[in-house]
This record gives C-alpha cells, sequence and structure tokens, in this order.
C-alpha cells in the first residue's frame, strides 16, 4: 500500500474491519453508482475542448500529467523528476543539469502534490509547482510551454512531504521535512539518539513575482517531528501557515506503533509575515549548506546547475510568537484551509472525528496566552480554545479536505472508500459517496483558493482491483469524477492514472490555453551550438570530440552523410528544428546508442552525445513522423578505427555514388 | 466532380495518413463527424495579402535583397535551391516570373489559405507531398523575401 500511515494495533484493526466492510459492501458495479446522464456529462465530442485542465501529480512515476475534465483524456507526461527517454529529458546534454542534485545526477523521484500558483489566493495560470519526496526539492512548471523550468533541492530537508503549499500571492511555497533527520555538522551519529540529535525544518521557498525563480528564502528549525501536510491561510489568515504534524513521540523505529501512543499530535501554525520579519531583522542563523539549483532557459534551450552552499535559519528560541503547536487528534494527515481562511480542518488518519479549528479563536488564544503547556519550548494552544467544532462519525481513516465555493467541504476517507460532503458551518454530513477504491487525495477545481470553480470532485484511487481489465499482478490506479453540481454528489466517469496519482489541481482551460506557446523562434535561438540554417551545418572536431551542427525539416538532416568520426572520440549531435510551425516536431536516433532520443521541438536545438564502441556505418532517423516523407528522412554516420585516415567529411545531397574503385574512401564533399 | 474536390480529398487523405501515423495505432478508426471536427477552427495562420498591397519598384531595393536573403538561408534554403532544381520544394530560379509577388506571398504566409482555395498551389503539393510549412514569416519578411527572388532572376 501507498500511503505511509497504518498505525498500531488499534490502527491495524480498524484496518481490517474497514475492509471487511469494504468487501461486504462493495457496490456491485458501476450501474449501480452512475447516473442516467453520466456518460453525457463527461462525454466531449471529438475535436471539442475540456473545460478543465486537470494537474495530476504522478507519485513514484515523478512525472505530472495532464488530463481534461470532464472527458478524463490524457493530453501530456511532463517530465519532472524522472528521466524520460521519449522526450530525452535527463538524456540531453542540455536537460541532464535538471537532475543534478548535491548527490549528484539523480534520476528518479516521487511526485507527490501541485501547488498552482496564485494572486490574491486565486489560480493565475503561470506556473504549477510541485515537490520531490525522496530527494527534498520542489519544481516550477512553466505553463506556457508545460516544461519543467527550474528545480531547486531543499537543504536540511529528508522527505520533502509536505510541499509545495503556497502563499496567497505566490511568495512562497513551502518545504516541510517528512523526516527529521541530523542536521548541522554532525550527521553521522548513532539512530536512536532521534531525541538528541533530530531535528524538522519548514523551508519557505521564495518565488519571484515576474519571473518566478525560486531561493531558498530562510528556513524554521523545529522539533524532531514529522511534517506531513501544509496549507497557507487566505484572507485574513493569509499571513499564516498551517502544518500537520505526526510523530510528535519522536520515534526512529517501528512508528506505525511507536508513533501512535499519543491521543493527539499537532498542527503547527505559522506566522510566516512574522517568520520574514525576522529574516529580514538578521535573526537567522547562515549554515553552510549544499543544494542545487537548476534552471532552464528558452533561449540557450540549456539548463544550467549551480550548487549553493548557504541556508539562512531561523531557531525559534530566538524568535518568539512564530510559531505555535495546536493539539489535533491522532496523527493528523489534511490540513486544509476553507474559501474564507476562517477554518482549518485537520484530517486524524485515525481518528473518529475530524476537528475544524477557527483562526478567529487561534488568534484570540495566543494573545490571552491560553496555553496547554509547551514542546520543545514551543506554545501548545489549548485544544478546545482554539476549536470551531468537530464533524462527528464523518467516516474511517480521513484524509484531505477539498471545498466548493458554497460553504461544503468534502474530505476523502481511505479506509472506509468514500468522499463525505459535509457543512464547515454547522458541521453537519450532507453526502456521502463511495469510491473505487480506497480514496487518497480528492480535487475539487479551484478547491484549495479563496474562490473554488467547483462543479466536480475528483477522487484519486489507491487501488483499482477488479474495476478494469485486469493486467498481471500491476493494476492502474485511477480517478473518478463526480458531478457535485447538485445536492448530491454523482459519479459520472472513471479513468486510469500514470503513475500514481497523489494531490491535483483543476484549472479552467481558457486560463492556461490562451497562453500556451507554439513554438520557439529561431531567431530568439541562443544555443551555442545552433545551426542557424542549413548553410550553417558543420561537423568540427575539437580535441577527441566530434561537434556536428545539424538541422532537421521536412524531410531531411543535414548532414545526411558523415564520414571520418574515430573510435575514442565522443560525437555530440546539435540537432536544431528549423520547422517553424506549430505541432512539428522531429526526433532523432542513432542505431547502437547508449543514450536515448532527442524529441526536438520547432525552433529548438537538442544535443545527444554519442561514443562509438565499433567501427561500422550507424544508421540515423527521424522518430517523430513529421511528413509524408518522414520515412526518408534519415542517414548515416561511419565510425572508422582509431588512426585510420579517413578524412572528416559531411554533406546532404552531393556524396553521390562511387564510380572507380570499391574502396574509395574520399569523396570530396560540398554543401 | 471538380478537380479542386478531388484534390481536397487527396489533401485529406494526405493529411489523414500523416495524422494516423504521427498517433501511432491507438484505437479503430470510428465513424467520425467530419463537421463537427472542422468546426470552430479558428483559422490562425496569416491573413491574405491582396493584389494592391505589394508594389514592386526598380531598381531593387540592396538592403531589402540582402534581409531576404538572410530569411532565405536560415528558413527557406533547406527545400528550395536557388536553381530549377526540386528539392524538397521547386527551385527558385524564374519563380517571380512563373508567379505574381501576391501568389508568392501568400504562399509564404498564407500556406493553409493557399492550399484549402489555390488550384496551383495543390497541384504543387501533390507534386511535392510534403506542406509547404509555415516557417513563421510575417507579411513584411515575405516581402524581403520577394526581392531576394527578384534579384536571384537577375533584376537589377
Amino acid at each position: 500500500m501507498k500511503h505511509s500511515f497504518s498505525k498500531s494495533l488499534l490502527a491495524i484493526s480498524l484496518l481490517v474491519a474497514g475492509f471487511v466492510w469494504l468487501q461486504g459492501c462493495k457496490p456491485k458495479g458501476t450501474q449501480s453508482a452512475v447516473s442516467g446522464d453520466a456518460a453525457a456529462k463527461a462525454y466531449v465530442a471529438p475535436g471539442k475542448y475540456d473545460e478543465f485542465y486537470n494537474f495530476v501529480s504522478g507519485g513514484f512515476s515523478g512525472q505530472m500529467s495532464v488530463y481534461g475534465l470532464p472527458s478524463g483524456r490524457l493530453f501530456r507526461v511532463i517530465p519532472v523528476f524522472s528521466v524520460d527517454p521519449e522526450k530525452g529529458w535527463g538524456y540531453s546534454e542540455e536537460t541532464k543539469p535538471m537532475l543534478n542534485t548535491s548527490h549528484g545526477f539523480v534520476p528518479w523521484d516521487d511526485l507527490h502534490h501541485i501547488a498552482l500558483s496564485v494572486t490574491k489566493s486565486e489560480h493565475d495560470g503561470r506556473w504549477a509547482f510541485g515537490n520531490a519526496n525522496n530527494t527534498p526539492r520542489i519544481a516550477r512548471i512553466d505553463l506556457k510551454t508545460f516544461r519543467t523550468a527550474e528545480i531547486i533541492e531543499i537543504p536540511n530537508s529528508a522527505g520533502n512531504h509536505s510541499s509545495p503549499f503556497i502563499t496567497e500571492n505566490s511568495e512562497y511555497v513551502v518545504a516541510g521535512t517528512r523526516f527529521s533527520v541530523p542536521i548541522g555538522n554532525k550527521l553521522d551519529v548513532p539512530i536512536n539518539t532521534y531525541k538528541e540529535n533530530f531535528k524538522g525544518t519548514v523551508s519557505f521557498i521564495g518565488v519571484d513575482k515576474t519571473s518566478g525563480e525560486m531561493n531558498v528564502a530562510f528556513q524554521i528549525l523545529t522539533p524532531g517531528i514529522n511534517f506531513d501536510l501544509a496549507r497557507a491561510g487566505k484572507g485574513k489568515s493569509a499571513g499564516w501557515f498551517f502544518f500537520s504534524c505526526y510523530n510528535s513521540e519522536k520515534a526512529n523505529t517501528l512508528l506505525e506503533v511507536n508513533a501512535s501512543q499519543k491521543d493527539k499530535d499537532f498542527i503547527m501554525a505559522v506566522n510566516w509575515k512574522k517568520a520574514e520579519e525576522y529574516a529580514k531583522a538578521g535573526k537567522g542563523v547562515k549554515k553552510a549548506v549544499r543544494y542545487a539549483h537548476n534552471k532552464y532557459d528558452d533561449n540557450t534551450h540549456s539548463a544550467t546547475s549551480t550548487i549553493m552552499n548557504e541556508v539562512l535559519v531561523l531557531d525559534p528560541k530566538d524568535c518568539p510568537d512564530m510559531i505555535y503547536f495546536m493539539p489535533c487528534p491522532k496523527s493528523p494527515h489534511g490540513c486544509d484551509t476553507d474559501p474564507t481562511g476562517e477554518y482549518i480542518v485537520g484530517s486524524g488518519k485515525l481518528a473518529a472525528v475530524i476537528p475544524v479549528f477557527s483562526f478567529t479563536k487561534i488568534q484570540d488564544a495566543i494573545a490571552k496566552k491560553n496555553y496547554d503547556g509547551e514542546y520543545d519550548g514551543i506554545p501548545v494552544l489549548k485544544y478546545e480554545a482554539v476549536l470551531h467544532g468537530e464533524v462527528s462519525k464523518p467516516g474511517l481513516g480521513p484524509l484531505h479536505t477539498e471545498f466548493d465555493g458554497n460553504g461544503n467541504a468534502y474530505t476523502s476517507f481511505f479506509v472506509s472508500s468514500e468522499i463525505v460532503k459535509w457543512s464547515v458551518k454547522d458541521l453537519k454530513v450532507l453526502d456521502r459517496v463511495p469510491t473505487y477504491y480506497s480514496i487518497g487525495h480528492l480535487s475539487v477545481p479551484g478547491g484549495p483558493t479563496k474562490k473554488p470553480w467547483g462543479k466536480y470532485v475528483i477522487a484519486y484511487n489507491k487501488i483499482t482491483k477488479d474495476r478494469y481489465l485486469p493486467t498481471g499482478p500491476e493494476l492502474t490506479q485511477s480517478a473518478q469524477l463526480y458531478d457535485i453540481s447538485g445536492d448530491k454528489m454523482k459519479l459520472i466517469l472513471d479513468f486510469p492514472t500514470i503513475g500514481e496519482p497523489h494531490y491535483a489541481e483543476a484549472i479552467p482551460a481558457e486560463m492556461i490555453m490562451k497562453n500556451s506557446r507554439k513554438i520557439f523562434k529561431l531567431e530568439e535561438n541562443k544555443h551555442p551550438y545552433i545551426a542557424m540554417g542549413e548553410g550553417k551545418t558543420k561537423v568540427e572536431r575539437k580535441g577527441n570530440e566530434v561537434h556536428v551542427y545539424m538541422t532537421a525539416i521536412r524531410s531531411h538532416i543535414t548532414p545526411d552523410n558523415i564520414e571520418g568520426v574515430k573510435l575514442g572520440e565522443t560525437v555530440y549531435f546539435h540537432v536544431t528544428n528549423l520547422e517553424q510551425d506549430w505541432d512539428v516536431p522531429h526526433g532523432f536516433a542513432v542505431k547502437g546508442i547508449s543514450n536515448a532520443e532527442l524529441l526536438i521541438m520547432p525552433g529548438e536545438t537538442q544535443t545527444l552525445k554519442w561514443t562509438p564502441e565499433k567501427a561500422g556505418v550507424y544508421p540515423m532517423y527521424c522518430t517523430d513522423f513529421c511528413s509524408a516523407l518522414h520515412q526518408e528522412m534519415q542517414g548515416y554516420i561511419r565510425i572508422s578505427p582509431a588512426g585510420s585516415n579517413v578524412p572528416l567529411l559531411f554533406s546532404t545531397g552531393t556524396n553521390l555514388p562511387a564510380v572507380t574503385a570499391p574502396a574509395a574512401t574520399e569523396k570530396p564533399a560540398t554543401k | 466532380m471538380k478537380r479542386n474536390n478531388i484534390v481536397r480529398l487527396t489533401l485529406l487523405s494526405v493529411s489523414f495518413l500523416f495524422f494516423s501515423c504521427n498517433e501511432g495505432v491507438k484505437e479503430e478508426p470510428k465513424p467520425v463527424d467530419i463537421q463537427e471536427l472542422t468546426k470552430d477552427k479558428p483559422e490562425t495562420h496569416g491573413t491574405e495579402v491582396k493584389e494592391g498591397d505589394i508594389t514592386l519598384s526598380t531598381p531593387l531595393d540592396q538592403a531589402m535583397v540582402t534581409a531576404g536573403k538572410a530569411t532565405y538561408e536560415l528558413k527557406c534554403q533547406s527545400c528550395h535551391k536557388l536553381t530549377e532544381e526540386k528539392l524538397v520544394g521547386p527551385g527558385w530560379k524564374d519563380v517571380t516570373k512563373k508567379r505574381k509577388p501576391v501568389w508568392i506571398m501568400n504562399m509564404i504566409t498564407n500556406v493553409d489559405m493557399m492550399l484549402e482555395t489555390d488550384p496551383e498551389a495543390q497541384k504543387l503539393l501533390e507534386l511535392c507531398l510534403v506542406r509547404m510549412p509555415n516557417q513563421n514569416i510575417n507579411t513584411d519578411e515575405a516581402r524581403k523575401v520577394i526581392e531576394f527572388m527578384r534579384s536571384n532572376d537577375g533584376e537589377k
């Protein structure tokens, strides 16, 4: 199972009970749950556009996928933290630096959560952020190009799970540690000295207003607990951030039992405006660290990776009134703020209630110092003093909550496999629908913003079991679309997803499609190895490197005959796509190359590196069907033994059949 | 059935071939309502250049010839030789004697319209089997390309 939260014997028995329940009450099939007009509601006619883009995390695939709603059609898988040979991501010389870290090149990660950029807590359609859960990083995807534009590593962190949630004007995205780890100079310590040596951090990653460029603005050092999820406040609470925590027991082994001892863990409330002031006022300490900051430039069509050496750390003991703990039952997972910013919903994974906290009451309790003691020197607010109320008997295993624009909340229940709709104000359960099966996250379009668009709730399920044609031991995960425009939630569509979907966001199509980039202009291409037109193609030897300045256009590559490369040399194919029309990429592949292909967009230059190991003639060709003569878009490169005297020649269309000696090794080639 | 329609059909089938190969074998071809498919698709490529929009002057504007040549080398040379020889597209020798400037301009900046409506353009597609691509050249740049073509055809 993919969610890391099974706990204690109680938990296990709950799970077992839930499972039995799930099996026992399993709805008979789609027919029983789907209403008559479901097909019409999810149907988008051929050639018609969907109403929403759905940006879905790929979980262990490390990528971000883009679906249309309500059709559930998959449009694109954006490579983010994992290599993608299909697109050359992590294989081309230009994209390799994007996956560089302080640990070197890391080809895979686990992307859990999406945050779409906001202005005044409303979607602005500029960027999507995603977190790397394993080797802590945050990526920024440019929604003009649907490509990863930037990846920043998070120092002093491990298991970047409570990330990349975003503040009201995209000032910061956050990164909270799921794993506490030793921090500072002494990293090699016995694991069972956890309580003395392990610490958590929550990092605030600044986002430039115009360019979107990220920087690690400051980190807050916290007790060695585990941060799970987070949400920024909105409106009146916009200056605050809320993080759910588990393992207040500070267990370092068998957390399933040992981190489930206490009745309550915490939600940590951070006054980030105050933290920002402290950072500006020099209250932080600069610590030596190493982390990578990788950026992709759409003009040079290349990425750079810079290793950074310093981070500003704020210690709560030097920064009073910056963070508070609120007790929250049973290892809270989701921690979600409603559109008004007044209510914070904690979802204790093993709790029988959903507590809803009031921001006004939190402020009041802080003002009156209405504390229930301290935890590692940090004030703990009294549970009753900050509580708006509890939703009682909502279901089993509450995880996440989203909101519509009408004062309703939608909470996912993993154990009882259902979505429960309830009223935020009076905490009454209004409706419940089953999911198939074991829902994790859920998403309402605009659900985390001040202005939800509502209309649908999408369930992202961990298990599909008998829902689709079987595919051996490994089955697809799935999403399910429910219409929430009426009083009752109605299931209208199932669709399979790539990887394992965790959090997702949906945004009206027109906010994104109008900005979508069609081509890269050749005139703006500043790649150092561009061939600006076919006349500029060439092959150059530099020491033991051979640089091929190549162009691709329907339906030939130039040069398409290359000779004189020798074993021991490394070939760099710098391929420029000379097309300037939308949807005309060219691909490039070479036989036997221990590398991927290139997929080169119009006006772009990309580089494939190859160190041949055997002499011979190697075919190369365009891999992306581009025209009626696509099959003719091919060529040869000849590799000769080291020390051979074959001159370096390259041409297209002029290397004509030898007329005399069959052993002709030389042909004057011109272009 | 008029020739125009035949060409159009050929066009359709060629583009269908293009489309289906590009997409890989994913689903069975289903009966599709073409009207539905093509409805609401705005034509975004270029605006039509009209007869009166272009004036040619003699002698040639050398600055325009130079600029047109630069555009040629970056965006046209891959497919068009300066001789009569056909490469991907026809060679450019004497193109300004065979075609009106307005025809050439539209072919460069407004190729979708031309392939849809112009019999000569459609004939060329049958001959070359590659759609003249939109190379993102604006009207002003295309006018300079005309000047370069005139120079290539020996005008002074």
